[in-house]
């Protein structure tokens, strides 16, 4: 009898502590998810209105004229992105399979340990050495400067993701690969990068995310401009330019656009990120 | 050189002549492997010591002995795979029809094509289709077209006993077959590339009973044309399928002569012990 009711206290305070950990959990969760669904919901709720064909498909109106778009703005931004996405992922995936692959001196160790720091600089600072170096050498603000100072940005995350995941491809496949009298090279080609394939595609769609929401790096190199601009050498607009323009501005019609301009941003780095974790939960179960 | 036909092929129990070639490979034909001297180590760790045996041109020659004992480093000192693990070092020297495969002027990548191997594990590549997985030695590695590839493709899946259960599925993903038929579909991968000799690393150690004695009857046939080399830690298996066994002991080869010899009257205590199954 005894034990009996031991055992049914046990129970309950095993029962109640369940109980209190999942919802202390579920209350974590849904705070940790809270701000994100707020920030979205502002954000459209304030830049929608903005969002009609002249935004799209117009340049400004001189200040005081309503109505105009920021045309320029989308296609300075692919542009500033599409410069970096050429320059760092070649480099990046390179550095990648060279660090994973054949690396075991100090030039691996280099690699590793200057992406490191890279991956934690603030972006303002690889803004400032992209202007040092590029803008005040070439004597003008740039989209090419720009897409330099992405590329400092994404290099390191498309870098070190791409080693992660490098490393994830089994032993067992390299080594099959080389026993059929594969060359090492044409086995990291043919074998090793595409088992890793959504992996790496992953790892450059959080870098993409991260250029396309910078702003301070693009401000120090590019300027921005109220034109469509499509050559590389002239200053170019970005979107996040021109949101942090228009923010500041104290004309009330240029407000809605910029609210407008974020909610093309929340999208694109929201779409970005979520097509990298689908592809990259498909690649885990590949893996397994 | 494989024009050896059904007719001539051993019957399943025999007693092969010990007729060990001299150690610089002499009468030995095309396929023939003589170690001498070999030695290898993981780093300062030694985990062969002076090795000196054969593997006679298309019989089966297994190797045996203990977890550890360095079983699958000497395999894989016959094609040089040790060399791909960092920190592997090698002394000491194979001859492949009488050339020596860790002489200076010998590529690995010529020797793995003419010495293949299949892994313990089933390795297929898991973003390749069967039949792409059966020709990927040859894809990667040379110029054929697809209708020639195609056709490299069925032989090898045919050769390994693959392609009455595959035909119908050659373009789904490799990883999709069952265990067996992986490791099925890895020996035509290997036999694709059409070497000399196949080492096998305990080519069952994975599989289910039934698929292990599929893989046996495989071997059996394929000693009609290839020299095949097979370690296994099974000496029933060894017992089944090899012409010539070989004992090794913490890096040393103890005893090496027939399967029957070794199996019925070793030389050496220690092998006696082994195969009654004393220890291991």
């Amino acid at each position: 009898m005894a034990t009996a009711a031991v055992g049914s206290t046990l129970t309950t305070s095993r029962r109640a502590k369940d109980r209190l950990f999942t919802v202390v959990l579920w209350t974590c969760g849904i705070l940790a998810v809270l701000p994100l669904l707020f920030i979205a919901a502002y954000v459209i709720g304030k830049g929608l209105k903005a969002l009609n064909a002249a935004f799209f498909t117009q340049t400004p109106e001189p200040p005081g004229v309503p109505g105009g778009g920021i045309k320029q703005s989308f296609i300075g931004t692919a542009i500033i992105v599409g410069i970096a996405i050429a320059i760092a992922v070649p480099l990046g995936v390179i550095s990648a399979v060279y660090v994973s692959e054949y690396g075991r001196g100090r030039l691996a160790g280099a690699i590793r340990f200057v992406s490191e720091i890279l991956l934690s600089t603030p972006s303002i600072v690889a803004g400032a050495f992209i202007w040092a170096l590029v803008v005040v050498a070439l004597g003008n603000f740039s989209a090419f400067a720009a897409g330099l100072a992405l590329t400092v940005l994404m290099w390191p995350i498309i870098t070190r993701a791409t080693e992660e995941v490098l490393r994830l491809v089994p032993h067992d496949l390299r080594e099959g690969s080389l026993a059929l009298g594969v060359p090492r090279w044409k086995t990291i080609l043919r074998v090793v990068i595409p088992t890793a394939g959504a992996g790496i595609f992953t790892a450059i769609m959080l870098a993409v995310a991260r250029g396309l929401g910078e702003t301070a790096p693009i401000l120090l190199t590019s300027l921005g401009n109220d034109f469509v601009n499509t050559h590389p050498l002239p200053p170019t607009d970005a979107v996040t330019l021109r949101v942090y323009n228009y923010a500041q501005v104290p004309l009330e019609n240029l407000h809605p656009i910029a609210w407008g301009g974020a909610i093309m941003l929340l999208g694109g780095v929201l779409l970005l990120s979520i097509t990298a974790r689908i592809l990259s939960t498909r690649q885990q179960r590949r893996m397994r | 050189m494989r024009d050896r036909t059904e007719a001539e092929r051993r019957p399943d129990i025999h007693l092969p002549e010990p007729t060990p070639g001299g150690a610089n490979g002499d009468g030995r034909g095309a396929g023939g492997i003589e170690v001498s001297g070999l030695s290898a180590w993981f780093g300062p760790n030694q985990v062969l010591t002076d090795i000196n045996v054969g593997a006679e041109v298309k019989e089966v020659t297994a190797v045996i002995g203990p977890s550890g004992c360095g079983k699958s480093t000497l395999i894989r000192c016959l094609n040089r795979m040790h060399e791909e693990i960092r920190g592997a070092r090698v002394s000491g020297k194979v001859l492949f029809d009488g050339q020596d495969i860790y002489a200076s002027d010998v590529d690995a990548v010529d020797v793995r094509r003419r010495i293949g191997m299949v892994f313990q594990r089933p390795n297929p590549f898991p973003t390749m289709s069967v039949v792409d997985n059966a020709v990927a030695g040859l894809k990667l590695g040379g110029h054929l077209s697809k209708s020639e590839l195609r056709e490299r493709g069925e032989k090898a899946l045919r050769a390994a006993g693959l392609w009455e259960e595959v035909k119908d599925r050659l373009g789904e993903p490799g990883g999709k077959l069952s265990g067996g038929q992986q490791q099925r579909l890895c020996i035509a991968r290997a036999l694709a590339v059409q070497p000399e000799v196949l080492l096998m690393d305990e080519p069952c150690s994975s599989l289910d009973p039934a698929s292990t004695l599929r893989i046996e009857e495989l071997i059996d046939e394929l000693k009609a044309h290839y020299t095949l080399v097979i370690v296994t830690h099974n000496m029933q298996q060894a017992a089944r399928v090899a012409d010539w066994t070989m004992f090794m002991l913490l890096g040393e080869l103890v005893e090496f002569g027939p399967t029957s010899k070794i199996f019925t009257s070793p030389d050496d205590k220690r092998t006696e012990d082994y195969v009654e199954g004393r220890f291991g």
